[in-house]
């Protein structure tokens, strides 16, 4: 099958991941040991204002 | 004796560090009590019944940071200057680290995955992101409400992804574990879960059958109820059949609800490729009608199944998977006290718990559980056993504030103990899992604990029997082998699957409950 046909899914499970690693910092470690290039995100929680927001913006694209 | 509590405002630190960061405070010469920790109400309610004040904690959230110790007043302050440092040491790491997902993306444009494991009230926000810009997600995180996890699940199906979770433990895509996984081969067997422990069992005993694993596709535990629908199994089912690698596909969850059966059983039936469904639970006559051949009520039977559809030979270690442990323990006589009578099973794994109960129900014997498999089983006080006893300790009731018993051996070091002091006590029935993210010496850390018990009560005239199951291959870190022959080596009963591992233990006590 054609590459573009594929879902996204398919694309996942026939490519491998390139995974985005949001939390756990051992949960990138480990995909790091298995020789995948994970990118960790240094994530902390949105500002109460910024919250506020993200929070409208969601009630708005749902 | 002084005792400090400083707050970091908006500092967020996953638990599995700040676990580390714990245990090296404790350590500290000195020092009485300390703990780093978010401050969630759990963790903030441990913080009290420590005896630090309401007074220093009340400014604290669940977004802060909480550095809490007790000890000598000098040897606090050293002890305290040193966390910060380490905490530091942890922030200079994140100086060109990306801050948001859309950062990362910047880095990276052609990720495909978005591993969260975030705070629940985070996790589905970052989740959608993520489905937005094109990326599958593995979410780790629980405390993800049903009707965010049914809108997400909605979102990925529309545009070709998927939402593996939330409370998905275990994935393999292509050879790469995810989460809790294990060093396993590739092969031709594709599985969909919504265990992590189960697919980790599937998937060693696979291993060790000679087959390997196209792709483990978890799914979590709340997808085949009616409110979800199955979104995710019924997606990945679709990419397995998809998928060239991929010969035959095992299913592995608790039964689903009939609407959600009737999906499922659409599904199956237009797959081209063989699919056997392990349901464990008690499972109601439609299924058992609808599903035929392809049901397993067993981790061991869904092994042997799948190993029967593709034609592979059954190893000898499962071939004879249900009688062994009877056969086996006609052979092993412990020398039990008269009152030693019952099993207590302390689980890592809350599918191992649940299988665990499985076996004890159908062969008729009353047991308690801190998760039942029927409101009847239910276990008063999760602290306390009584009678047969089968616990997870990796339930909500032991986790608040502490990381899971697959990272952390503490509670069930203490429960070890605690069970030796009880002259009911005949066997200690318990699970080891291996893999990645899992603890680097599950065995090594419950040894001292086990030689403990054991002598404890071989003092009261009587012995212990510990019957375990190591779920693992060789090539993971921990090594399979050598955590095999730690236990063996203080006269532990180990055995090939944890099912045959709960049927020894069974056996073990058979008849003894009665007297």
């Amino acid at each position: 099958m054609n590459s573009e046909n594929l879902t996204g899914l398919e694309k996942l499970l026939r490519e491998g991941p390139q995974p985005i690693n949001l939390g756990l910092r051992g949960f990138g470690e480990a995909l790091r040991h298995q020789g995948v290039q994970v990118i960790h995100v240094e994530w902390s929680p949105p500002p109460p204002e910024v919250r506020d927001l993200e929070d409208l913006l969601d009630k708005l694209l749902l | 004796m002084a005792r400090i509590c400083r707050i970091h405002k908006a500092r967020y630190l996953d638990s599995v560090f700040l676990m580390e960061v714990t245990r090296r405070l404790q350590a500290e010469p000195g020092i009485t009590q300390g703990a780093v920790v978010m401050g969630t109400p759990a963790n903030l309610k441990l913080l009290l019944s420590l005896g630090f004040p309401e007074q220093d904690l009340k400014e604290a959230g669940p977004d802060d940071l909480v550095v809490a110790g007790e000890g000598e007043p000098q040897a606090l302050q050293k002890a305290l200057t040193k966390v910060e440092s380490w905490l530091s040491g942890e922030r200079r790491g994140e100086a060109q680290a990306p801050k948001t997902l859309i950062q990362a993306l910047a880095l990276n444009p052609k990720a495909n995955l978005a591993v969260i494991s975030l705070p629940g009230r985070y996790a589905g926000k970052e989740a959608r992101r993520a489905l937005e810009r094109g990326l599958n997600v593995f979410l780790f995180s629980s405390n993800v409400p049903l009707e965010e996890e049914v809108a997400l699940k909605r979102l990925a199906q529309e545009k070709g992804l998927i939402v593996m979770g939330p409370d998905c433990g275990t994935a393999i895509i292509a050879g790469v574990g995810i989460g809790f996984a294990n060093a396993v081969r590739r092969g031709p067997v594709g599985v969909v879960a919504a265990s992590g422990t189960g697919a980790q069992e599937f998937t060693t005993l696979m291993h060790k059958a000679g087959l390997g694993i196209s792709h483990v596709i978890g799914v979590g535990s709340h997808d085949l109820s009616d409110a979800v629908g199955g979104i995710s199994t019924l997606c990945a089912l679709a990419a397995l059949e998809a998928d060239p690698g991929t010969q035959a596909i095992t299913l592995i969850a608790k039964p689903p609800s009939s609407t959600v059966l009737g999906l499922l059983r659409e599904r199956m039936n237009k797959l081209s490729k063989p699919v056997v469904a392990c349901f464990l639970g008690l499972i109601p006559p439609e299924i058992a009608r609808a599903l035929g051949g392809r049901l397993a009520l067993t981790l061991d039977e869904a092994v042997v199944k799948t190993l029967g559809v593709l034609g592979a030979p059954c190893p000898s270690f499962l071939a004879s998977y249900e009688a062994s442990p009877a056969r086996l323990a006609r052979t092993q006589r412990p020398p039990l006290a008269p009152s030693q009578r019952y099993v207590r099973g302390l689980f890592a794994g809350g599918t191992f718990c649940y299988q665990a109960q499985l076996l004890f129900h159908w062969a008729g014997i009353p047991f308690r559980s801190n998760a039942p498999l029927l409101p009847q089983y239910a276990l008063p006080d999760p602290w306390r056993s009584e009678g047969h006893a089968l616990v997870d300790l990796g339930d909500e009731a032991f986790t608040e504030g502490r990381a899971h018993p697959m990272i952390d051996p503490t509670l069930r070091y203490e429960r070890i103990l605690q069970e030796a002091e009880d002259p009911e006590v005949a066997v200690l029935l318990l699970d080891f899992i291996l893999g990645h993210n899992a603890s680097v010496d599950p065995v090594g850390e419950l040894l001292p604990a086990l030689a403990k018990a054991q002598e404890k009560v071989t003092q009261r005239g009587g012995h212990l029997a510990v019957v375990a199951s190591v779920c693992g291959v060789e090539g993971d870190a921990q090594g399979y082998g050598s955590q095999v022959e730690k236990l063996r080596a203080v006269g532990a009963h180990v055995l090939p699957t944890q099912a045959q591992a709960a049927g020894l233990a069974l056996s073990l006590t058979q008849g003894r409950h009665e007297q």
